[in-house]
C-alpha cells in the first residue's frame, strides 16, 4: 500500500516536472538552445502569483492567469532582448547568456522580495483529497497530474493540428528551410519562448501548492530536474518530456521512500547517466547519423 | 556493340570488376558482395572489386549511386550488413575506421573535412601522427625525444607538403586557405599516415581545369613515387578517364559496368544510366 | 615551424610572465600594507580560480566539450586533500611537506575521478555531455553531503551515517561531518604556493596543448571524423584532456579548501561550476591568458563592489549578458570590426 501511495506521490511531482520540461523541450527543439534561465522564470511565476493572491487578496483564478501573463511576457521580452541577437552565434554563448539571465532573474527577487522565505499558500485546495483505503491522494496531487494531462493533450494537439504548431514543428526540423517556405521563424520562436514560459507559470503554482518554500534560488533544483527529465525522454521530444518528467519524479519519491533522503537527488542523476550511456539521446531522442 | 559481354555482368558480378594491373602480385584491396542497408533501404548491394598494388582506380556513377557510401564501408565509417573486405590479405571485418587507418587505408572527403584551426603543416602532422610518436609525458616535459621528433616531423610535413607546391602555406591556418588548395591538403594529410590505399573522394571538384589538369598529374606522380594504390571517385570525366586505369560504374547502390575507360565510355548500360534511355536512342540514331 | 614554435613559446612565457609579475605587485602591496584586508583574504582564491579556469579551457577551449560539473573535481580534491593533510598531521610536521602530498594526492584522486566519469561520458555529444558533467557534479556534491570521515590511531574511519557511526577513539578527530563539511582544517595554503601551483598547472597545459599530444586533442575538435580517418584514437585523447583537467582542477581544490578553517561540500555546485565557465568564455575560448586575466578580474570585482551588496550581482549579471550579446552578435561584431578597422588602416598607412 505505501509503495503505491509513494508511486503516486512520484506521479504528482514528476507531472509537474514534466510541465517544466516541456518548456525546456520546446525551447530546445525550436531554438536549439539550453535555457538556464528557465526555473527563474518559475520563480517569478511564484512570485507574482503569491503577491497577487496573499497580498491583493486576488482570487485564486485571477492570480493564476496574472501569473500566466506576466510570465508569458517575460518569456517573450527575454527572448527578444537577451537571445534574439545571438541566433547564429555558438551554443556556448547563448549558454552564457540564459546563465546570465538567470543571475539577473535571480538577483532582481532579491531586491524585490529579499531573501526572506515566504509561505506559499496552497491555491489549489479548493480540490479535497481523495482516500481509497489506506491511500490518500492529496488535492494538489490530483490537479497537478490532471493539468499536466490536459497540457500534453493540448500541445499535441497544437503541434499536430493548427497551422501555428505546424510551422513550429517546421523550425524545429529545419529552421533554413522552413524560411524559405514563408514561416516566420522570428514569431514562431517567441511563440515557442511565449508557451513555455506560460507552462512555466502553470508548473510554479503547482510545485509551490505542494512544497511551499518560496525564495528567489526555489527555481533552481526544479528546474535543473526538469532540464533532466526532458534530457531523460530525448530532448525536442513532447511525449519524452512527459515520460522523462514522470520517470524522474517517480524515481525521487521512491529513492528517498526506500533509499536516502540525502542522496535521492544523485540516485535520480545516476540514473539519467544510465539512461544516457545506453541510450545516448535520451529514451525517445532520434538517433542522429552525421552525415560524411 | 562490343560490349554486350560486360552489361551481361550486371546480373553476374564476377569479384574481379577492376582487371588487374599488376598480374604479378595479389591485389591490394579484394571486396567481394559488399553490401549495406539503412532501415529498409538498400544503399549499396552486391558490390564486389579488386585493386592491384599500384594502380589507379575509379568509381563513377550518377548522384545518390552510392560511390560515398562505399568508401564509408571501406573505411569502416558505416559497418558493412554484408560482404568481405580484405586488405592486403587481411580481413578488415573487426577493425573500426582507426585501425583501418593503422591498416593502411587513407581518404579524403567530399565535404571537405580539414582541422581549420591548425595550421597547413600541424593537420600534415597529425596525418603522421601514429607514424613519429613519443609519449604525452615526453611532451609535457619536454624530453629530449619531444624535440627530436617534432624535428623530424617538421621536416617530413614540409616534404610532403611539396609534392603540391604548397610549403609557403605551411603556417596558415587551414581553414583559411582558398578551396582547390583545401582538397590537396586534404590528399597530403592522407598521404601522410602512410597508406597502401589511398582513396579519394571527388578531388577535383570546384577545381577549374587548369588545377584539374595538375591535379591529374599529382596523382600520377604520388601512385609513381609512393607506389600506392588510387581509388578515386570523379565526377570529371576527363579526369576519371584520363589517369584511371580501371573503372567501375555504379547505380543505384549496384554495379552496372566495369573496364577499361574505352570500354566504359562505350558501354550502353553505362550512357544509359548518365542520361536515360531514351537519350540513348536518340544517339543511336544520331550515329 | 621555427616561427610557429616562436609564437606558442612567446605566448607561454607571456603567461609565466603575467603570473609571475601579478605576484611581485601584490607580493608588495601586502608587504607594505597597501592592500586592503578583503584582497589579501582574496589572494589564495584567486589562485585557486586561476587554476579552475585554466583547466576548465583544455576541456572546453582545446578538446571542444562542454563540462558544467568541473566543480565536482575541485570539490573531490578539496576533501582529499584536506583529509590527507589532517591524516598526516602529525607524521609529517612540515606544513610545506604536507601541503605538497595533500596537493599530489588532492590531483590524483581527482584524476581517478575524472577517468571513472569520463570513460563513459566522452562517448557522449554536446548538449548531452554538458548534462551529463552536471549530473555527475550533484552526485559529488550529494554522496560528500552524505560523508562522515575521522581519524585516530588506527587510521581512516569512513561512514556515511552519523559522526557517532565512526567509533572514533577519544583522541581520535572527526574531519568530515556531513552537511557541514570538513571541519577543523589547517589553513597551510599560501600566496606563494597558490602562485606556484598556478605557474605549474600553466606548465602541464601550455606544453601539453603545443606537443603531438595537444595536436591531437585540437584535432579531434576541429573534425572528429577526420580525425578518426587519420587513425586518431578519438576516445583517448579526449580522456588525456579530460582527466589532465580534473587532476588540475583537483589541486585548485585543495589549495582553495586548504585556504579556510572549514568547507562544506555546498561550496563546489553547479553555481561554482558555471562561474569558472564565465570565466573561460569571457576570457576566450582556448585563450589562457584571457582565461587568468578574467579569473582575477571577476574574482575579485564583486568582493570590492561590496559597498553596492545588493546591486552587484544584478550589474554581474547586466555585464555579462550585455558583454555575450556584443561579443557574439553579428552586427555588433561589424561594428567593432569596422572600428577596429579604421585603426588598422591609420596603422598600415603610417607603415608606408
Amino acid at each position: 500500500m505505501a509503495f503505491i501511495q509513494n508511486l503516486i506521490n512520484g506521479i504528482g511531482l514528476g507531472s509537474v516536472y514534466a510541465i517544466i520540461a516541456l518548456g525546456y523541450t520546446m525551447v530546445y527543439g525550436i531554438a536549439k538552445m539550453l535555457n538556464f534561465a528557465h526555473g527563474d522564470i518559475i520563480m517569478i511565476g511564484g512570485y507574482v502569483a503569491f503577491c497577487t493572491y496573499t497580498y491583493l487578496g486576488w482570487p485564486v483564478v485571477a492570480a493564476i492567469v496574472a501569473s500566466i501573463i506576466i510570465c508569458t511576457l517575460l518569456g517573450i521580452t527575454v527572448e527578444f532582448l537577451a537571445y534574439k541577437p545571438l541566433r547564429g552565434a555558438t551554443s556556448l554563448a547563448v549558454l552564457i547568456t540564459a546563465i546570465g539571465v538567470s543571475y539577473f532573474l535571480q538577483n532582481i527577487a532579491l531586491i524585490i522580495w529579499t531573501s526572506n522565505t515566504k509561505s506559499f499558500p496552497n491555491m489549489v485546495s479548493f480540490m479535497p483529497s481523495v482516500s481509497i483505503g489506506d491511500i490518500t491522494i492529496s488535492g494538489t496531487t490530483i490537479i497537478t497530474i490532471f493539468a499536466c494531462i490536459l497540457i500534453m493533450v493540448g500541445l499535441t494537439t497544437f503541434t499536430s493540428k493548427t497551422k501555428l504548431g505546424k510551422a513550429m514543428r517546421a523550425v524545429s526540423e529545419d529552421r533554413g528551410a522552413a524560411e524559405l517556405m514563408g514561416i516566420n521563424v522570428n514569431v514562431t520562436i517567441s511563440l515557442t519562448f511565449a508557451i513555455g514560459s506560460g507552462l512555466a507559470a502553470i508548473a510554479a503554482i503547482l510545485f509551490l501548492s505542494a512544497y511551499p518554500t518560496l525564495i528567489p534560488t526555489t527555481g533552481s533544483m526544479p528546474g535543473i530536474k526538469a532540464f533532466t527529465a526532458a534530457v531523460f525522454g530525448g530532448i525536442g521530444s513532447i511525449p519524452g518530456a512527459l515520460i522523462g518528467g514522470i520517470l524522474l519524479g517517480v524515481i525521487e519519491i521512491l529513492a528517498k521512500a526506500y533509499i536516502s533522503t540525502q542522496l535521492s537527488d544523485a540516485i535520480v542523476f545516476a540514473v539519467l547517466i544510465i539512461v544516457l550511456i545506453f541510450k545516448p539521446t535520451g529514451l525517445l531522442g532520434k538517433k542522429i547519423r552525421e552525415k560524411v | 556493340m562490343a560490349n554486350k559481354e560486360e552489361v551481361k555482368l550486371v546480373s553476374v558480378p564476377s569479384p574481379n570488376l577492376i582487371p588487374e594491373r599488376d598480374v604479378n602480385s595479389s591485389p591490394i584491396l579484394e571486396v567481394s558482395h559488399l553490401g549495406i542497408d539503412f532501415g529498409g533501404l538498400t544503399a549499396v548491394e552486391d558490390f564486389n572489386m579488386a585493386i592491384g598494388r599500384t594502380e589507379i582506380g575509379g568509381l563513377i556513377g550518377p548522384n545518390g549511386a552510392g560511390k560515398t557510401t562505399i568508401f564509408n564501408l571501406l573505411t569502416k565509417v558505416y559497418q558493412p550488413t554484408r560482404g568481405t573486405i580484405m586488405l592486403d590479405g587481411l580481413d578488415t571485418a573487426n577493425m573500426n575506421t582507426i585501425q583501418v587507418n593503422k591498416a593502411g587505408i587513407a581518404r579524403t572527403f567530399q565535404n571537405i573535412r580539414l582541422f581549420d584551426k591548425l595550421t597547413v603543416e600541424e593537420n600534415v602532422k597529425i596525418g603522421l601522427h601514429n607514424q613519429m610518436g613519443y609519449s604525452a609525458a615526453t611532451g609535457v616535459f619536454r624530453l629530449p625525444k619531444y624535440w627530436k621528433t617534432e624535428k623530424a616531423m617538421h621536416e617530413k610535413a614540409l616534404e610532403l607538403l611539396s609534392i603540391f607546391n604548397m610549403q609557403d602555406m605551411a603556417n596558415f591556418a587551414a581553414g583559411s586557405l582558398p578551396y582547390g588548395a583545401q582538397r590537396r591538403l586534404e590528399i597530403v594529410r592522407a598521404l601522410a599516415t602512410n597508406p597502401k590505399l589511398l582513396l579519394l573522394d571527388e578531388p577535383a571538384a570546384g577545381m577549374n581545369p587548369s588545377e584539374t589538369a595538375e591535379l591529374m598529374e599529382n596523382i600520377r606522380k604520388i601512385r609513381d613515387e609512393f607506389k600506392i594504390a588510387i581509388l578515386l571517385i570523379e565526377h570529371d570525366m576527363n579526369l576519371v578517364m584520363g589517369i584511371c586505369e580501371a573503372i567501375a560504374v555504379l547505380n543505384f547502390g549496384k554495379v552496372i559496368a566495369k573496364g577499361t575507360p574505352t570500354q566504359i565510355q562505350n558501354n550502353p548500360a553505362v550512357i544509359e544510366a548518365y542520361l536515360g534511355k531514351q537519350a540513348q536512342e536518340e544517339l543511336k540514331k544520331e550515329v | 615551424m621555427k616561427k610557429m614554435i616562436n609564437k606558442s613559446t612567446v605566448t607561454s612565457f607571456i603567461n609565466y610572465g603575467i603570473v609571475i609579475a601579478l605576484f611581485a605587485v601584490f607580493q608588495t602591496l601586502s608587504a607594505t600594507g597597501n592592500l586592503s584586508r578583503q584582497l589579501t583574504g582574496l589572494l589564495i582564491p584567486i589562485c585557486a580560480y586561476v587554476i579552475m579556469a585554466l583547466a576548465l579551457n583544455l576541456v572546453v577551449g582545446i578538446s571542444g566539450e562542454l563540462s558544467l560539473g568541473h566543480a565536482g573535481f575541485m570539490s573531490v580534491g578539496a576533501f582529499s586533500g584536506v583529509i590527507t593533510a589532517a591524516a598526516l598531521q602529525n607524521s609529517v610536521t612540515n606544513d610545506v611537506a604536507r601541503f605538497v602530498i595533500a596537493v599530489v594526492v588532492a590531483a590524483l584522486i581527482a584524476a581517478i575521478a575524472g577517468l571513472i566519469i569520463g570513460i563513459p561520458v566522452l562517448r557522449l555529444r554536446g548538449d548531452y555531455l554538458a548534462i551529463v558533467t552536471l549530473a555527475f557534479g550533484e552526485i559529488i556534491k550529494n554522496v560528500l553531503t552524505c560523508l562522515y570521515i575521522g581519524v585516530d590511531s588506527k587510521g581512516l574511519h569512513i561512514s556515511a551515517v552519523s559522526e557517532e557511526a565512526l567509533g572514533l577513539e577519544a583522541t581520535g578527530k572527526a574531519i568530515v561531518k556531513g552537511p557541514m563539511g570538513a571541519v577543523g582544517i589547517m589553513k597551510i595554503s599560501t600566496f606563494i604556493s597558490g602562485i606556484i601551483l598556478v605557474l605549474i598547472a600553466l606548465f602541464v597545459i601550455q606544453n601539453l596543448i603545443n606537443s603531438r599530444t595537444g595536436r591531437a586533442i585540437k584535432a579531434i575538435r576541429d573534425n572528429r571524423i577526420a580525425a578518426e580517418a587519420c587513425g586518431l584514437n578519438v576516445v583517448k585523447y579526449k580522456l588525456i584532456a579530460f582527466v589532465t583537467s580534473a587532476a588540475i582542477a583537483g589541486s585548485a581544490g585543495a589549495l582553495y579548501a586548504m585556504n579556510y578553517s572549514s568547507i562544506t561540500p555546498k561550496k563546489f555546485d553547479f553555481n561554482t561550476s558555471i562561474l569558472v565557465l564565465v570565466f573561460v568564455v569571457l576570457g576566450g575560448i582556448g585563450n589562457l591568458t584571457g582565461s587568468i586575466i578574467a579569473a582575477i578580474v571577476l574574482v575579485a570585482l564583486p568582493e570590492l563592489l561590496r559597498e553596492f551588496s545588493d546591486y552587484r550581482m544584478l550589474v554581474y549579471a547586466v555585464v555579462l549578458i550585455l558583454v555575450m550579446i556584443i561579443s557574439n552578435n553579428q552586427k555588433t561584431r561589424a561594428f567593432i570590426g569596422k572600428i577596429f578597422g579604421v585603426f588598422k588602416k591609420k596603422k598600415e598607412g603610417e607603415d608606408n
